[in-house]
C-alpha cells in the first residue's frame, strides 16, 4: 500500500478493453516468458556442446508433454513479441498512429502471430513431430 | 519576462542531453538495435531450429559448427541477452517500488543475463572449435 494518501491516476480496472490495450499488455507478458525461455535456449547450447547424452536429455524434455507445451507457448510469444515489436519500430519512426490503422494494426499483429505459430507448428508436424 | 528566464534549463544540459537519469537516451537505443537485430536473427534462429529437429547428434552439431551459423549463433545469444536485461530492467522499473527489493532484482537480473550469455558464447566455441 502507498504510504500517502494522494490521488492516482485511474488504473486498468476502470477502461472498457481495447484492442490496443492487449497488444501493449501481451508485449510485455511475451517479453517475460520468453526471458524465461532463454534458459531452454542456454541449457540446449551447453548440452550439444557436452556430448550427445545431455542432447538426447533436452530432446526427451522437449518432446515430453510439458515441453510441448512450454514450446507451443514460446513459438507463439516469439511470433507475437517479433510482429509487434516490428510495430513498436515503425511507431518509433512516426508511423501507424491514426486510430484506424492503430486498431487495424494491433488485430493484424495479434492474428498474424497465430498465424506464424500455425506455419511453424505445421512445419514441425511435417518433419515428424518433436521427436 | 522574455524568453531567457522562461527557460529552466542551462544551455549546457540542453548540448548533454542526458536528462534526470544521467544517460540520455542510450538506453532506448540499444533496446532499438539490438532490436532491429533480433528481428532478422530471430528468423534464421527458427530455420536452425526446424533443421535440427531431423538431424540426430552428430548432425546436429556439424549444423551449428559451420563458421556461418555458428557466428550468427554467437551474435544471436548476445543480443537476445542484452535485449532481455534491457527488457526486463524497465519491467522491475515499473513494477518494483521498494528501494532494495528493486536494487537486488536490478543486480541478479543483469548478472544471470551476463552469465546466460556466456555460458553460450562458451558452448557455441565449443561446439565450433571441436572440444
Amino acid at each position: 500500500m502507498p504510504a500517502t494518501a494522494r490521488p492516482l491516476s485511474p488504473h486498468l480496472s476502470i477502461y472498457r478493453w481495447q484492442i490496443q490495450m492487449i497488444t501493449s499488455i501481451l508485449h510485455r507478458a511475451t517479453g517475460i516468458a520468453l526471458a524465461a525461455g532463454t534458459i531452454l535456449l542456454v541449457v540446449a547450447l551447453m548440452a550439444l556442446a557436452a556430448g550427445q547424452e545431455a542432447y538426447d536429455g533436452v530432446r526427451a524434455f522437449c518432446a515430453s508433454w510439458i515441453g510441448l507445451v512450454l514450446l507451443l507457448g514460446w513459438t507463439w510469444s516469439l511470433a507475437y513479441h517479433l510482429l509487434n515489436g516490428i510495430r513498436h519500430l515503425l511507431q518509433d519512426a512516426g508511423l501507424g498512429y491514426p486510430p484506424k490503422r492503430f486498431v487495424f494494426n494491433s488485430w493484424l499483429v495479434l492474428i498474424g502471430s497465430f498465424v506464424l505459430t500455425a506455419l511453424v507448428w505445421a512445419c514441425v508436424l511435417a518433419q515428424g513431430g518433436a521427436a | 519576462m522574455n524568453d531567457r528566464s522562461k527557460q529552466l534549463r542551462t544551455p549546457l544540459k540542453n548540448a548533454l542531453g542526458l536528462g534526470s537519469a544521467k544517460h540520455g537516451v542510450h538506453h532506448f537505443v540499444v533496446q532499438r538495435l539490438t532490436a532491429i537485430a533480433l528481428a532478422f536473427l530471430t528468423l534464421w534462429f527458427v530455420w536452425l531450429a526446424l533443421e535440427m529437429l531431423h538431424l540426430d547428434y552428430a548432425g546436429a552439431r556439424a549444423l551449428v559448427a559451420q563458421p556461418f551459423n555458428a557466428v550468427l549463433m554467437l551474435v544471436f545469444a548476445v543480443a537476445t541477452f542484452w535485449h532481455t536485461q534491457l527488457g526486463l530492467q524497465v519491467v522491475i522499473e515499473d513494477y518494483v517500488h521498494t528501494p532494495a527489493s528493486q536494487l537486488l532484482l536490478q543486480v541478479a537480473v543483469r548478472l544471470l543475463c551476463f552469465l546466460g550469455a556466456a555460458a553460450s558464447v562458451f558452448a557455441v566455441l565449443r561446439i565450433a572449435l571441436g572440444r
